[in-house]
């Protein structure tokens, strides 16, 4: 397979960031009332995501590895506020619908965790490619999530009807207890057709999903191994 | 006064941090298992909210705001919070070894900590004073340790039980989460 293609494989169904490594939980959980706003989170954190690859992978010989941490952040961090900004000054109604959570992409265990296990490793093409696959694996996840809150919580798709008439939709899932439920649906049934997270191992090998200071633990590639 | 205490049992019960906002949930989820490792990270995250609170508050008063550069605030607050760990970390490392070395793995992870950087910006958001948004990161990261401790609780009572395969692991918290934020749902309800 071309190790291009081999990228985007990885980050949409191998190691999908959500389903198979359980990182960037947070936003996961927390927007996903709509399906829109699942798109919409999804998009924003893969721009951050493949721009902070790219710049990371272009700056891997410049920056000194004891304080790689902080230099990252800092990237990542302005980043964010330029996608904020773009966000805030283009899509207004999505701004106000994500509100704190788009800040929090800095915090984001799936940009950090990207850019110790593989952009500060590989050359700024193939770590932009890994930024688009992670990226569109976790949009796919999260739009899935939110698609199912929206459906069952709320008998629309996308904005609209799904459901017949006849039937109410069940408001919990569009409320904080939804979002638990839903995910440990789709987790349990990824269990039950043999589909094994990886969250499991990544914890025993030291790792709570705070992927920034653990480094090798998290590392998708070799550590974990 | 009594708008103080509002913001503490709010930030405590009502908008539960992790059961309500979210944030925090890599922990929430992930190794904390045990019930003493689940109270000394509790006791670390309170710490440092609460002082990441007051220090954000007054940079985003005093340098940020009469500066102009509110947009900023995520780039700031981050360093804040990386450096505040730093220094808790070396400070307590020097002065109470045997604390440091309880909490010793947990203190770098907060840095990370979704949870901490939310607060700061949820103060900024509401327009909290230097007092509000101390008093509501207290708050918060006291509903994170009641979080975080409960379910570590419930956690060694699962590891006993018969679980069925599909849902052993990460689905059987889950669902023990849901129904936690079912039962705080019902805090909501709480009126003065």
């Amino acid at each position: 397979m071309n190790k291009y293609i081999e990228r985007l494989y990885n980050g949409i169904i191998k190691e999908n960031p959500v389903l198979i490594l359980m990182l960037g939980m947070c936003p996961t959980l927390a927007v996903s009332t709509r399906a829109a706003n699942g798109i919409g989170m999804g998009l924003s954190t893969m721009a951050v995501l493949i721009l902070s690859n790219l710049v990371i992978s272009l700056l891997r010989k410049v920056i000194p590895n004891e304080v790689r941490l902080p230099a990252y952040i800092v990237i990542v961090a302005s980043l964010v506020t330029v996608t904020e900004l773009l966000i805030e000054a283009y899509l207004p109604a999505l701004y106000d619908e994500l509100g704190i959570y788009i800040p929090l992409i800095v915090v984001n265990c799936i940009v950090l965790g990207r850019a110790e296990a593989y952009a500060n490793k590989h050359e700024p093409f193939l770590s932009v490619f890994d930024g688009i696959g992670m990226g569109i694996g976790f949009t796919l996840a999260l739009t899935l999530t939110s698609l199912l809150r929206e459906v069952l919580g709320s008998g629309t798709a996308f904005g609209f009807r799904v459901l017949p008439a006849g039937v109410e939709p069940i408001g919990m899932f569009v409320q904080p207890p939804g979002a638990f439920l839903i995910i440990a649906v789709i987790i349990a049934v990824q269990n039950a057709i043999g589909i094994k997270t990886r969250q499991r191992k990544l914890v025993d090998s030291g790792c709570d999903g705070n992927c920034a200071l653990c480094s090798r633990a998290c590392d998708g590639e070799g550590g974990a191994k | 006064m009594k708008s103080l205490i509002l913001i503490i049992i709010g930030g405590a019960l009502i908008n539960n941090v992790v059961l309500n906002q979210f944030l925090g949930i890599c922990s929430f989820l992930g190794v904390y298992k045990q019930m003493k490792a689940s109270a000394s990270l509790g006791g670390a995250v309170i710490f440092v909210i609460t002082v990441a609170s007051a220090v954000s508050s007054l940079l985003y008063t005093y340098v940020l705001a009469p500066f102009g550069i509110e947009f900023m605030k995520t780039i700031v607050f981050i360093l804040v919070i990386a450096a505040l760990v730093q220094i808790v970390e070396m400070f307590l490392k020097k002065k109470s070894p045997g604390v440091y070395k309880a909490l010793g793995i947990y203190l770098p992870l907060i840095t990370t900590n979704c949870a901490v950087l939310g607060v700061a910006l949820t103060n900024v958001q509401n327009d909290y004073n230097f007092l509000e948004s101390v008093l509501a990161g207290f708050g918060t990261a006291v509903g994170f340790t009641l979080a975080i401790v409960l379910l570590a609780s419930i956690r060694t009572r699962i590891h006993e039980e018969d679980i069925p395969a599909p849902l052993r692991g990460a689905p059987i918290v889950l669902i023990s989460a849901a129904l936690m934020s079912v039962a705080f749902m019902g805090f909501a309800g709480l009126s003065f």
